[in-house]
């Protein structure tokens, strides 16, 4: 043991050279380390490097091989033998050139493995849709001995949550799939190794070993001896590719290769709806600064670096059926990458490893992973944010976000998962909840819980609007508030039910042995509809709005007279109101007891399902016709937004966050010549326009 | 009706266009008769059809146009015909105008910005342009106009020193062309030029390229001669090809539209208009 020790003192004495010193040294802390040794950067980017010869080389041996194949057939290949495992499967290359940044889910590039422990409904159904048989021994395994969480869940779901999911009031829940929205810290495996990082989980494990039982106590025990296990699996891994991962790494090719096995082992074991990757530049920054320093690499050796870790970033595949595809719009997997930011000491974020990964979507051509998400601040370096702007321009490729809303809430080391949900990294995770449809839900307020599409009773004991006078705004919203209590009621329910299952029988073992021992939890709860139920709400308010009831009395459309105002022009008729929904919902959500003391947060973002969700809902009295998707997000309706994207901006910045901590969303496309007339005059407006929309201050 | 008659005659505001592209925010004043006259006579009272906030189209940076209603001229390609006449906009106090310019300050700061008044014709409304104008100017905010320059004697100096860029469209380059496309004539436009040449004002020119229309080499090449009169005063020239999308409002509008076949111009032959700008060392956009 003393051997092992001093072996484990001498390795990281000496990959941690120079750095330094600080509590992280002792007790896990990478914000610590970054914060007392990364390098802000405040120059241009002019410095950046162009793509290698043998960068180009992989990412054409991809397209060729690989990507131009995918396209055509939608799935590369499925492998209906191996259920996925962080050390399923031996290593893979895309090419012989492929040895900057290595490893690969499977043993091919684009094929993609079965992750059963979701459910295996799902797996068989992507499997046949591939064109493939599911191989029988593991159906067996998967449907007779060993029981998923898509089972679980369905032993415990109430007969109001299936009413509910059959009418599509509450849809896209993660009941049938990994919830994802849980970011490891990745960056553990690089600056400790993972024999410091084993150790420390047993300790932790054993840190509770003389408490009496009980049953979080018994669960505290268990999940860690998952970590733990898995932590061994992603050794095994790194050897499998030739690497040491149980000591740190000691220069910037290693960190960015030992942070990306954290990332891949847990893409190689949990198929979630995100995954994202986190927040790494000023954290990779410390290293390349320190290697050029020790005169050990060059510029254009760390955008290679960065460019194969992109490229592999680009690749990450999941057996999806199309039905999900077509909730979620393609087949996104949401490798966030957090960048950006200003530090609590007023220090900027911003490395030159932030530049080197925009210069990313130039060396290997636009695309929408990893997602690249930009912490904005009116006080970001100039240089940086002409290179955002200017980038933005070139390959549409870039999300912004408020920084000071996230630093406010949740400090400077925090990161994005999927597309708006803000979390410490390492130190807090979110129970994903999907979205309820909260314009359904006006529509069931209105016909006292009968579905507006199908004409049934789900939902029973409330009154419907009576006659067929105009409506009146204070009687529906009554309605609408106590049909409300009804959806999130169960909408929360359904959660509950969700996330106590996943965590039993597909726990992330490997993105949670990358936590702290405890963390915080939030319950990501989601609205979809907010613009319709804000225009809605605003003609009933302010035009007169006309029933239109068919045979049965059943209100399937409205006859709307007069103007009204419109969420999304910078209007405070409409925009209180689609704030007042927001803050509503919150409080209801606030009031219903969490699985694991859950912190409850809301979104109004952007994902992709709006299709989906419209589809099954029907008229309203805005106008907005039956089965028309929705906007996405906090968007403003379709074409009601007259008064430019800043006022829509606007409009959404009234929203009230601190009711909508898990995000709010705006999707706006901008052509570049609608920025101006030469490239110069893009950039500049462009960071005038987010300056403006995230800096307002009215 | 015929399209080529000048008056406030004959007009309405199409409706679908009426519903959210509106005042949005901007309170209607509630005024009679013959307040809203005195008000709209000493400058307090405006007649608008509209606001947009909008990037690099209406000027530099972001800005908040304001769409004033009438118009002198009966352009037949106007995209805006329900801009036309001035009894068609909204009544707004230039106090209730002012509190929504000042809302978006810290918008102009940020993206170098400001406020453009357009229309319709701005110039249609001098004593509500005036007032917004030197209340925009108090603030810091940069003010710009959109005008055919027709007006251009309604535009006094002490407005003009409240101004600091004008937009001037010039729709044509010889009387008979201009008559034809406006129904009015082109001199008091050149006259509005040469004054604000004189006066050393920032001015972009605007140029409407219409197929069968003003796209002739000679026609454009007298605009051009008018333009570089004024050299020194014009930062840049905008060479706009035109394009259909005002068709829907003429047809809502019950009115005859006479471009209705007109196809947007092809890209050689708006390079060839925009090198005949260039040439006369003009900066061609």
């Amino acid at each position: 043991m003393t051997t092992t020790e001093n072996d484990a003192t001498m390795t990281q004495s000496s990959a941690w050279r120079g750095f330094e010193e600080g509590p992280w040294k002792d007790l896990i802390d990478v914000r610590d380390f970054i914060q007392r040794n990364y390098t802000p950067y405040e120059g241009d980017s002019s410095f950046l490097a162009g793509p290698t010869e043998k960068t180009l080389r992989v990412w054409d041996a991809l397209e060729k091989n690989y990507l131009s194949v995918e396209r055509k057939q939608r799935v590369f290949d499925v492998d209906t033998k191996t259920p996925a495992d962080i050390d399923a499967f031996p290593a893979g290359y895309i090419s012989e050139d492929d040895d900057v940044c290595v490893g690969l889910q499977t043993d091919v590039p684009l094929k993609r493995a079965m992750m059963p422990n979701g459910g295996w409904r799902m797996v068989e159904t992507a499997i046949k849709e591939a064109g493939k048989e599911p191989d029988a021994d593991v159906k067996k395994i998967f449907t007779q001995y060993r029981k998923t969480h898509n089972d679980a869940v369905f032993d415990i779901y109430t007969p109001r949550i299936r009413a509910a999911r059959s009418s599509h009031i509450i849809t896209g829940l993660p009941d049938a799939y990994g919830r994802g929205r849980i970011i490891g810290d990745y960056r553990r495996v690089a600056l400790y190794g993972l024999d410091f990082l084993i150790a420390e989980k047993m300790k932790d494990k054993d840190s509770v070993a003389d408490q009496p039982f009980s049953e979080h106590w018994a669960r505290f025990r268990e999940e860690h001896a998952e970590q733990i296990k898995a932590l061994k699996k992603l050794k095994r891994l790194g050897e499998f590719y030739g690497f040491d991962l149980s000591r740190p790494a000691s220069n910037f090719k290693e960190a960015v290769q030992w942070t990306y096995f954290g990332y891949l082992a847990s893409v190689k074991s949990q198929d979630g709806a995100a995954m994202s990757i986190g927040r790494l530049s000023s954290f990779f920054d410390v290293y390349s600064e320190r290697d050029f320093a020790e005169g050990t690499l060059t510029e254009t050796e760390a955008q290679e670096i960065i460019d194969a870790l992109v490229i592999k970033l680009r690749i990450v595949r999941f057996l999806r059926t199309i039905d999900y595809d077509q909730i979620f719009s393609g087949d996104p997997y949401w490798a966030t990458w957090s960048d950006a930011g200003i530090g609590e000491d007023g220090r900027t974020l911003v490395t030159k490893t932030s530049h080197r990964l925009l210069q990313t979507l130039r060396n290997l051509g636009p695309a929408p992973e990893p997602n690249i998400t930009i912490f904005w601040d009116e006080n970001l370096p100039q240089g940086y944010k002409d290179l955002c702007a200017a980038v933005s321009i070139e390959t549409s490729s870039i999300q912004y976000e408020s920084d000071e809303q996230i630093r406010d809430h949740w400090g400077d080391d925090a990161a994005i998962a999927c597309c708006v949900s803000p979390m410490q990294v390492g130190k807090q995770m979110q129970f994903f909840g999907a979205r309820v449809n909260a314009a359904k839900s006006l529509l069931y307020a209105i016909n006292g819980g009968r579905d507006e599409v199908t004409g049934k009773q789900i939902v029973t004991g409330y009154e419907p609007v009576q006659g067929d006078e105009p409506l009146d705004f204070d009687d529906v919203w009554e309605k609408y508030e106590l049909m409300l209590d009804w959806v999130v009621g169960t909408y929360v329910e359904a959660l509950n039910i969700i996330h106590y299952a996943h965590d039993k029988y597909a726990y992330e073992a490997v993105e949670m042995a990358l936590h702290d021992p405890e963390i915080v939890r939030t319950m990501g709860c989601g609205i979809a509809g907010l613009s319709i139920v804000a225009d809605s709400l605003s003609a009933i308010k302010y035009a007169k709005v006309t029933p239109i009831r068919d045979e049965t009395g059943l209100i399937v459309d409205y006859k709307t007279e007069g103007d009204f105002p419109l969420y999304g022009n910078d209007d405070d008729r409409a925009d209180e109101i689609a704030a007042t929904v927001v803050h509503t919902v919150m409080e209801k959500i606030k009031a219903i007891k969490m699985y694991r003391d859950a912190v409850p947060t809301q979104s109004v973002l952007t994902i992709t399902s709006n299709v989906v969700y419209g589809k099954a809902t029907g008229a309203f009295p805005c106008g907005h016709e039956a089965g028309q998707p929705f906007a996405p997000g906090a968007n403003p309706e379709n074409g009601r937004d007259t008064h430019g994207m800043v006022a829509s901006m606007l409009s959404v910045a009234k929203l009230p966050y601190d009711s909508a901590l898990d995000g709010i969303s705006l999707t706006n496309t901008i052509t570049p010549s609608g920025m101006g007339r030469t490239k110069e005059e893009q950039v500049a407006n462009l960071v005038g326009v987010l300056d403006s929309g995230f800096g307002f201050r009215g | 009706m015929t399209i080529g008659s000048v008056g406030d005659s004959g007009f309405e505001a199409p409706e679908h266009r009426t519903k959210g592209a509106g005042l949005s925010g901007i309170e209607e004043a509630e005024v009679s008769r013959e307040e809203r006259l005195e008000q709209m006579q000493n400058g307090t009272l405006g007649s608008v059809h509209s606001w947009e906030l909008v990037t690099s189209v209406d000027g530099p940076g972001t800005r908040m146009t304001i769409f004033l209603n009438g118009c002198p001229l009966r352009c037949i390609y106007c995209h805006n015909p329900d801009t036309l006449k001035m009894k068609d906009g909204e009544p707004v106090t230039s106090d209730e105008l002012l509190k929504k310019i000042k809302r978006y300050r810290s918008v102009f700061k940020s993206t170098g910005g400001g406020i453009t008044i357009s229309g319709g014709e701005v110039l249609m409304q001098p004593r509500f342009a005036a007032t917004i104008l030197h209340g925009a100017k108090e603030m810091g905010i940069h003010t710009t106009i959109d005008t055919s320059g027709y007006l251009g004697a309604a535009c006094t100096d002490e407005m003009l020193e409240d101004i600091d860029l004008v937009l001037l469209d010039v729709k044509s380059g010889d009387e008979e062309t201009y008559k034809k496309v406006t129904g009015r004539a082109l001199q008091p436009t050149i006259d509005f030029g040469d004054r604000l040449a004189a006066a050393g004002k920032e001015i972009w020119i605007r140029f409407v390229v219409v197929p069968g229309l003003t796209d002739a080499v000679d026609n454009v090449e007298n605009v051009a001669n008018i333009v570089a009169r004024w050299k020194g005063a014009v930062s840049r020239v905008e060479v706009l090809p035109f394009h259909q999308m005002g068709r829907d409002k003429w047809n809502t509008l019950g009115l005859k539209y006479e471009l209705d076949e007109t196809e947007p111009p092809s890209k050689d032959v708006v390079e060839r208009v925009r090198e005949q700008f260039r040439a006369k060392g003009l900066e061609v956009y």
